[in-house]
């Protein structure tokens, strides 16, 4: 296949060149264990020192309120077993959302089990949680809300300051995951009032494999993971030093551009957006139309389903990806399209399409000419579509 | 994930279309479960299938397996159709992953749905051939 337009940002990002060289002496040159006491390990520490510091001006924190972790999925279950398990004394009552990553549903389920209740707030059609439902939802014994900084699917940005107010006011812990955000749009945990934070480092130029927690100082939480003391005595295993190079890297950067990039990507995604719902019949934006993430656009095609259409844009050279129900090995469409309110037939036919700087206005005048295609043709074979024409 | 055949018969289906005035039209799946399966026979006084055509909604092995299927009924009397099983759509495709078993049922099934509109219209009786069930995937649900 020779063209390739990787419109799936928001599953992984390339590594940045830059990151890469950055962590490349850390594999076979200063190989060093960074907690060892010899002076060969002493770059290794300097290393992980600056990338800690790098990820902490990101969004606002200090060095010793960042722990690196394996990834988004890791911080999640941190954050809210480890919460769970440090305040039970005070309450077994914890608030998030409908739309919220599997990582945070499937370890709020699991807590459900060990005897916690947790209310999982509706979203509106554009999957925006109402500040008044969250208001109404604390009670005596809430020790955590956990809301997601931005949707991974939909793209859409809940209003994280205002989250943690309310929080904050009541005396409750705020946690966010914020691995679709971080890097993308700014954060400042400070100013948004957030007590914890989820980042994965490939979301935003970075490695595989490295992500961090955000626990601010004063938060009592406890390990997770247990064994050695690395991260002040508060997630064991060696530190993983090319990564934590790496996610710093890409930390810094993403800052240094992170407006200008957003607006130029921004750009880019508003044109793909105008172009398909104005040019393809029956088909709608998921999430909201100007609170998105800057380079997420989600939309739903009538009469068709979403892994046929992903097969065929594959065909064309696009990687792209879909709420699909087939995508997923379930029936079940995406548990996000469903909570906007979304009919199961149109949830089917999901596509997501995510940018990132290196994404060009020509890459997607030739993915929605290839869209409209496609979509043209699957309609053509749809008894949904055969049975619409024909009764209207 | 798929193999070879399934991507030929996604990318190239055999027999997709309608067929006015067919001899029987059968209709089985859902939208909410994603896979919506139509089939169109065209029966002559021999009762021998001389057209099929089929529209579908639904992933990649849905719309292979109702391809397959159209192409091993087509030319074949009613009982020999009635004879063609999900397994042996399967088979000619050379496997499904076991998530989209049930995409061959529901073309079994769509199948099966035409050929009962087909006797009802003729108001004959075809051994052997049970009613359509409404909800494939329920169905399904039941026997996974």
């Amino acid at each position: 296949m020779s063209k390739l337009i990787y419109l799936d940002n928001a599953a992984t990002t390339k590594v940045k060149d830059e990151v890469f060289d950055a962590m490349l002496p850390f594999f076979k040159e200063n190989y060093s264990n960074p907690s060892a006491i010899y002076s060969f390990a002493q770059s290794g520490y300097s290393a992980v020192d600056e990338g800690r510091k790098e990820v902490a001006e990101l969004i606002g924190a200090t060095a010793n309120e960042i722990y690196f972790t394996a990834g988004g999925s890791e911080s999640d279950n941190w954050a809210l077993k480890a919460t769970a398990e440090a305040y039970a004394s005070k309450g077994k009552h914890i608030i998030t959302s409908k739309i919220e990553h599997h990582a945070i549903l499937h370890t709020a389920e699991y807590l459900e089990k060990q005897g916690y209740e947790v209310t999982y707030l509706d979203v509106d059609s554009d999957g925006k949680i109402s500040l008044e439902d969250l208001e109404k939802a604390i009670r005596e014994d809430t020790i955590l809300i956990s809301i997601m900084a931005a949707n991974n699917e939909i793209g859409t940005i809940e209003p994280l300051k205002e989250i943690g107010r309310i929080a904050h006011e009541h005396g409750v812990l705020f946690h966010t995951d914020a691995v679709q955000a971080v890097g993308h749009i700014a954060i400042d945990v400070n100013e948004m009032n957030i007590d914890m934070l989820s980042a994965s480092g490939h979301k935003f130029g970075g490695p595989k494999g490295i992500g961090f927690l955000y626990i601010r100082k004063g938060v009592r939480i406890k390990s997770f993971v247990h064994g050695g003391a690395q991260e002040r005595n508060r997630r064991a295993g060696t530190l993983n030093t090319p990564g934590i190079v790496g996610i710093g890297k890409a930390a810094k950067i993403s800052g240094e551009s992170l407006s200008e990039n957003a607006e130029k990507i921004a750009e880019l995604r508003d044109y793909l957006i105008d172009r398909v719902t104005s040019e393809i019949p029956f088909s709608r934006l998921n999430g909201h139309r100007t609170e998105r993430l800057p380079g997420n656009a989600n939309f739903c095609f009538r009469f068709i389903e979403g892994e046929s259409l992903l097969i065929l844009l594959d065909q064309a050279g696009i990687c792209a990806s879909s709420g699909s129900a087939c995508t997923s090995g379930s029936l079940d469409p995406s548990h996000v399209l469903l909570a906007i309110g979304l009919p199961h037939e149109i949830a089917h036919g999901s596509l997501r399409l995510t940018l990132s700087e290196e994404t060009t206005k020509e890459d997607l005048d030739y993915v929605v000419n290839e869209l409209k295609r496609i979509v043209e043709r699957l309609r053509s074979m749809s008894p949904l579509y055969e049975d619409f024409i024909k009764n209207n | 994930m798929y193999s070879e055949k399934v991507m030929d018969h996604f990318n190239n289906p055999r027999n997709v279309g309608e067929i006015e005035n067919a001899s029987g039209v059968g209709t089985v799946g859902n939208a909410k479960c994603g896979d919506i399966m139509r089939i169109y026979l065209d029966i002559d006084d021999d009762g021998i299938i001389q057209d099929v055509k089929f529209k579908t909604f639904g992933c990649g092995a849905a719309v292979a397996t109702s391809s397959m299927a159209t192409e091993l009924v087509k030319g074949k009397t009613v009982n020999e159709a009635l004879q063609v099983t999900n397994k042996a759509v399967m088979e000619a495709l050379d496997g499904l992953p076991p998530v989209k078993v049930h995409c061959s049922l529901l073309a079994e099934e769509a199948i099966h749905a035409a050929l009962w509109d087909y006797a009802k219209k003729k108001g004959i009786v075809i051994e052997g051939l049970e009613a359509p069930v409404a909800d494939i995937e329920e169905k399904i649900e039941e026997e996974y």
